[in-house]
């Protein structure tokens, strides 16, 4: 039975988390289609035909897909599931909105954020905000994956895989896309960058945040923040790390005014290199941070940029 | 309009959860519980609709053990109107929770199931998105922002890359994300009131939907954790380190 990957893709580009999603795919030992829903997605199916271990790429392209409203994809996900022995997608809150609905429509449980697979029914995924790990089988015919992407390396390129076309359903069921915000950014994206730089609450202001702009720019880094720091409206949301934010797993993890709480962590200890900067010694974030400086971020960061 | 709030009970968010002693399950014997935080969002939201005149009655139901009744009273006192504790021993995966409160919904009748986006114990993000496959109703995760207009509610979506809005037509699923709003405290006199109001039960059984297990939990343990570093005397230590030992910049 083989593997059926939902392909994310904005603006006519695939994901970067779906090179990984593949590398996931590929340990379960079953060949492996995509999908990609779209209206106008040629090159998006050009490029997920290239993601090395992809056998067969079906392309559903359509003005019912534009908006990527969960309503018709999901349909369309669960009338193919039926050939399939695993149907997956990243963790991402595309993946998040589209698949538990296909999953329920195919009458099938979903096992969310995988970040192993231990053997083709057995698999890891955190719980608690990370704090536990559980291990769970699954004895269902159809096994859907959300998967953590950032747990796997992502997979290199192939020659392309043959690519066909499939027949467009689904319907929005009464749901229309009205408009979307979008912050633009010079920085990299924050899944996929070396090195993020995020500010908490410490920083105090939205003027002071950006602060940060100076350090990151120095390192290419992405800028993130917790929670502390969104909710005070310094920067917007899809900055935030941690729990019920974006899972980050760069080289380098700068945490600035940030006190370590357990849901931030969730988003975070997957980074190599944690460095924190702290004025109380005391700050849980030291626990988990390899390098640690002690002290006024307001001296300890023009300082960092300067000498960088 | 009718809106219906589903809502868990889970460990606290401040409890540091351990497993259980045989390690397959998460130890909550003796530990603080609450309502799902997202669950209690959700439910704000409702209130505040009600309020403003925008629904007529709030129903809040949890799948769950009897001591799950502490939440719903808790859900009484900040201003639901009805409550429904549907009992069973059992810890029901995601799509089984889903199937009950489809069948809660076929009776009910609401025009919103307002959900939390994910319960926080086992971070599932799940039963919100698979209530609106089972209805063949719209859905719209992650709110941030709901405002309701006639038959259509239109929904602000926090995702990856920002900010979406939809339009849903009633009835509909929507999601609650934190910040949606901020729960209010319950008042002492409510509290008091509350405890007065009656809880509407049943048993998961006599309810005889099929319900079968999918999947088995082997084991729970907690993580090996990251070691604790060292803290640096400069900035230029720090440098040093992570240009020369780590080689993570340049
Ligand atoms: C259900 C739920 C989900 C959540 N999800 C998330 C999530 O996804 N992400 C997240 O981040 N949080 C999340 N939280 C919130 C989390 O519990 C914390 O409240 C939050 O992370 C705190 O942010 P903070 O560290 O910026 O603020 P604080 O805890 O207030 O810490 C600020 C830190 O800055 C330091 N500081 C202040 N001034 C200076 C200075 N001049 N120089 C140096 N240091 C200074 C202080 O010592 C302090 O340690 C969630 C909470 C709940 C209940
Ligand atoms: N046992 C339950 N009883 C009632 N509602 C639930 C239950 N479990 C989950 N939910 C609802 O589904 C939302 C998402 O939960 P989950 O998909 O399990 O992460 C929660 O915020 C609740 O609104």
């Amino acid at each position: 039975m083989s593997s059926l990957i939902l392909i994310e893709h904005h603006d006519g580009r695939i994901s970067p988390a779906c090179a990984r999603v593949v590398a996931a795919a590929r340990k379960l030992g079953a060949p492996i289609e995509a999908l990609v829903a779209g209206y106008r997605v040629e090159e998006v199916a050009a490029q997920a035909a290239r993601l090395d271990g992809v056998s067969r790429v079906l392309v559903a392209d359509d003005a019912r897909y534009a908006d990527q409203l969960a309503e018709p994809l999901a349909t369309l996900l669960a009338a193919h599931a039926k050939r399939y022995g695993y149907l997956l997608a990243a963790a991402s809150t595309f993946g998040k909105d589209v698949l538990p609905r296909a999953a329920a429509l195919a009458g099938v449980g979903q096992i969310s954020e995988v970040i192993e697979v231990v053997d083709p029914a057995t698999f890891k995924r955190p719980i608690h905000a990370g704090a536990l790990v559980a291990t769970v089988r699954s004895d269902a015919p159809l096994k859907v994956l959300s998967i953590r992407a950032t747990a796997f390396e992502s997979v290199g390129e192939q020659a392309p895989a043959p690519i066909e076309t499939v027949e467009a359903q689904g319907e929005a069921l009464g749901a229309r896309f009205v408009e979307s915000h979008r912050e633009a950014s010079e920085r990299p994206e924050l899944t996929a960058a070396r090195v993020v730089v995020s500010g908490g609450r410490g920083l105090g202001s939205k003027q002071n945040f950006s602060l940060l702009e100076g350090v990151a720019g120095k390192l290419d880094a992405a800028i993130g923040a917790s929670r502390a720091a969104v909710d005070a409206g310094y920067v917007s949301n899809e900055l935030q790390v941690g729990q019920t934010g974006k899972i980050v797993a760069p080289d380098l993890y700068i945490a600035v005014g940030i006190s370590g709480a357990m849901q931030h962590l969730a988003g975070m200890q997957g980074a190599k290199v944690i460095v924190a900067i702290n004025r109380d010694e005391e700050a849980p974030i030291f626990q988990v941070a390899d390098y640690g400086l002690v002290g006024d971020l307001f001296e300890l960061l023009p300082e960092l940029e300067r000498k960088l | 309009m009718k809106i219906v709030v589903p809502i868990k009970r889970v460990i606290d968010h401040n409890v540091r959860v351990r497993p259980t002693a045989d390690g397959t399950g998460v130890d909550s014997t003796s530990v603080k519980m609450a309502i799902n935080p997202f669950c209690e969002i959700a439910l704000e939201e409702a209130v505040r609709l009600k309020e403003r005149g925008l629904a007529s009655e709030v129903l809040v139901v949890t799948i769950g053990t009897a001591a799950a009744q502490e939440q719903l009273r808790g859900a009484l006192a900040v201003g639901a109107d009805r409550a429904l504790l549907i009992e069973t021993e059992r810890a029901l995966e995601p799509l089984a929770v889903a199937r009950t409160l489809t069948r809660v919904v076929e009776e009910e009748r609401p025009g919103l199931a307002l959900l939390g986006k994910q319960a926080i114990d086992s971070d599932d993000n799940q039963v919100g998105q698979m209530l609106a496959a089972l209805l063949g109703w719209p859905q719209a995760t992650f709110a941030s922002a709901v405002e309701l207009e006639g038959e259509k509610a239109r929904v602000t979506r926090e995702v990856d890359g920002g900010m979406v809005t939809l339009e849903l037509a009633l009835p509909a699923v929507v999601t609650a994300d934190l910040r949606l709003n901020e729960p209010r405290y319950a008042r002492l006199p409510d509290i008091m009131k509350a405890k007065k109001k009656p809880i509407e039960r049943r048993t998961l059984e006599e309810m005889a939907l099929d319900l079968p297990a999918q999947t088995e939990v082997l084991a729970v343990e907690t993580p090996t954790p990251r070691q604790r570093g060292v803290i640096l005397d400069s900035v230029d230590a720090l440098i040093d380190k992570l240009r020369n030992v780590e080689k993570v910049i340049r």
